[in-house]
């Protein structure tokens, strides 16, 4: 697993993704920080964590995109299913390889923290809550887009899908909330389905300081779900 | 070292390999043979793991890479057909990786020293793989498969796009390997199979159409013959020509005789086919020694690894073949290298007084 780890965070780097990852993430979210915290006066960073949530909607699919249709475009997975090694440290290796340069990413919130520093008082508390959300939720996003990726062999297609599932993930819940006093059964059904397996306001619950161990069971559960699915699709190709 | 029990995949009602069974020794080198589609890189892709079988058993070392798939794959190095380089790494990063991933335990940078120096790889050691040659990728392909030293090498057409000395250097490699390690190659380049491998198995259809040394699949179906002969007549004109034609077209069992060019002045190649039950050798001699003609070159031209290969690929797969074995006898043959490298099948019983002369002739007169 580290093998794979360790060349996927090399990859990162030499084929320019980190670059442009880190680079969109951090000027994104520095507007957010001006905007939210910085020319509105506010040392609450609950605002700024609430915006957050699009950016890591759209750059998600660029850091998993490529993590597995790439490999088996170039028929590199050939390699790796042939050494001595398990599917899910194949699969894991990928993850958090991933994982960590969006942790990268997402630090940026301590240099926030100490800009803040200086203007006013830092609330830790909420910061740092907020910032384990954020991880949850990422952690969350990157194993859909991993399995997405492992589903083909272009990249663009699955950076495309990836994009179209978690806004839809994101929408959903807006588009069900006319439901939520609908009279009919069926309606309701719906509505709680969808509001059960929101990512949204789960994570936007934690910008309003709420710290619900729940939601962070369901983050990691959905990381944990969708990283075996990858497994299984890996093991389903071998047996195709 | 490798056994196999009927392999057999299918994708769908497409069956690209069909019950398949065949044994490696330790040390051995196992050439697969077939033309493209026949089934040969499914085979290594099920004995490798990377895909599984419909039905059947690959065990290496005793091992059964379905059930303990870690523990088998570590005694397998595998160059599949496409080498499976990570192009925007420098060949030393991505063979380090390669230790990394069979978590190999020898002592890391003298490992990747000596297989680099294997492999002649050593001097682009720190170039990007993207900007390396078809032929330097295939190297360093090879050479991730030497990582670790598995006892089992498995290489799917390891010569492809390399340059003529690139080849023979790649060839002498895998007959060095073959001394320590267990090697499975597959090409359908003839010569190579010949040059390096110990045994034979030809797949045509997803089966294996013939397994053996070139000597027995040789002798296994042969069932006519073909000869080239240079008799030099007394006068060196067309008038012998001829003569020859007709004396040797008398012989019973010859089925058909022609003379083809002018090879010395006045001397003519013969193309004879026989009906493959009699050896018509002998006669033949006679004949001449009877005339006063001189054969100054006779060999059978009939059962090179070509000719055995295209036997085999254009019937349907082998159950022709076996009948056609009953029916009729098979001389018993050897095989011989001629000068040029070609593979030439002699019978075995007396080549000692006939050939002596013939091989002696055919020396000079051969390119």
């Amino acid at each position: 697993m580290l093998a794979i780890y360790r060349r996927e965070m090399g990859a990162f780097f030499t084929s320019g993704v980190a670059y442009v990852f880190l680079t969109v993430f951090w000027l994104v979210s520095g507007i957010f920080f001006y905007n939210t915290v910085i020319a509105a006066g506010n040392a609450d960073t609950s605002n700024l964590f609430g915006s957050m949530f699009i950016i890591v909607l759209f750059l998600i699919p660029v850091l998993t995109m490529k993590l597995l249709s790439e490999e088996k475009k170039n028929k590199t997975d050939q390699g790796l299913l042939t050494a001595p090694i398990g599917l899910w440290e194949i699969v894991l290796g990928k993850y958090f390889a991933a994982l960590t340069l969006y942790v990268i990413a997402e630090s940026i919130i301590f240099v926030y923290a100490f800009v803040i520093n200086y203007l006013g008082d830092v609330i830790w508390p909420s910061l740092l809550g907020n910032y384990f959300a954020m991880l949850f939720l990422g952690a969350a996003f990157i194993a859909v887009g991993l399995f997405i990726s492992s589903l083909t062999e272009n990249q663009m297609a699955s950076a495309v899908v990836c994009l179209v599932v978690l806004f839809v993930l994101y929408l959903s819940e807006s588009l069900v909330s006319g439901f939520a006093n609908s009279k009919s059964g069926y309606l309701k059904l719906v509505y709680k389905a969808v509001t059960n397996v929101s990512f949204y306001s789960r994570y936007i619950e934690f910008t309003r300081g709420v710290f619900s161990l729940t939601s962070v069971l369901f983050f990691v559960s959905v990381a944990f779900v969708f990283n075996f699915l990858t497994v299984k699709v890996l093991e389903k190709r071998r047996w195709s | 070292m490798i056994e196999v029990r009927n392999l057999t995949k299918s994708y769908g009602d497409k069956l690209a390999v069909s019950n398949i069974s065949f044994k490696v020794e330790k040390g051995e080198i196992l050439g697969f043979l077939g033309p493209n589609g026949a089934g040969k890189s499914t085979t290594m892709n099920m004995l490798t793991g990377y895909i599984s079988s419909s039905a059947g058993e690959v065990l290496i070392d005793g091992v059964d890479i379905l059930e303990d798939p870690k523990k088998a794959k570590a005694n397998i190095g595998y160059l599949p057909e496409i080498p499976p380089l990570y192009v925007d790494m420098t060949v030393e990063g991505y063979l380090s990786f390669i230790y990394d991933l069979k978590k190999c335990k020898l002592p890391r940078k003298a490992h990747l020293k000596d297989v680099c120096n294997l492999c002649k790889i050593y001097d682009v050691k720190d170039r990007i793989i993207k900007n390396l040659s078809k032929g330097y990728r295939q190297r360093v392909g090879l050479a991730q498969a030497l990582i670790n030293n598995p006892p089992v090498l498995i290489l799917d057409e390891p010569t492809v796009g390399l340059d003529p000395k690139q080849i023979i250097e790649i060839r002498t490699l895998i007959k060095k390997l073959g001394k320590r390690h267990t090697v499975i190659l597959s090409s359908h380049i003839l010569p190579e199979i010949q040059a390096v491998c110990d045994r034979i198995i030809i797949i045509n259809k997803g089966q294996i159409a013939a397994d053996g040394t070139a000597e027995e699949i040789a002798s296994d179906i042969t069932n006519e013959h073909k000869m080239t002969l240079r008799i030099e007549g007394p006068t060196h004109t067309a008038d012998d020509k001829r003569l020859i034609t007709d004396a040797v077209k008398s012989i019973s069992g010859v089925k058909y005789i022609r003379a083809d060019m002018e090879r010395e002045k006045g001397i003519y190649d013969y193309d004879v086919e026989t009906d493959g039950k009699t050896d018509v050798r002998r006669e033949i001699n006679r004949i001449c020694a009877e005339n006063g003609w001189n054969i100054l070159m006779l060999q059978l031209s009939d059962l090179t690894l070509e000719d055995i290969f295209m036997k085999i690929t254009m019937t349907d797969g082998g159950s022709e073949k076996e009948s056609e074995k009953k029916s009729r006898p098979a001389p018993k043959l050897d095989l011989k290298v001629g000068e040029d490298g070609s593979l030439n099948a002699v019978n075995e019983e007396e080549k000692d007084t006939e050939k002596k002369e013939v091989s002696e002739e055919s020396n000079g007169g051969e390119e």
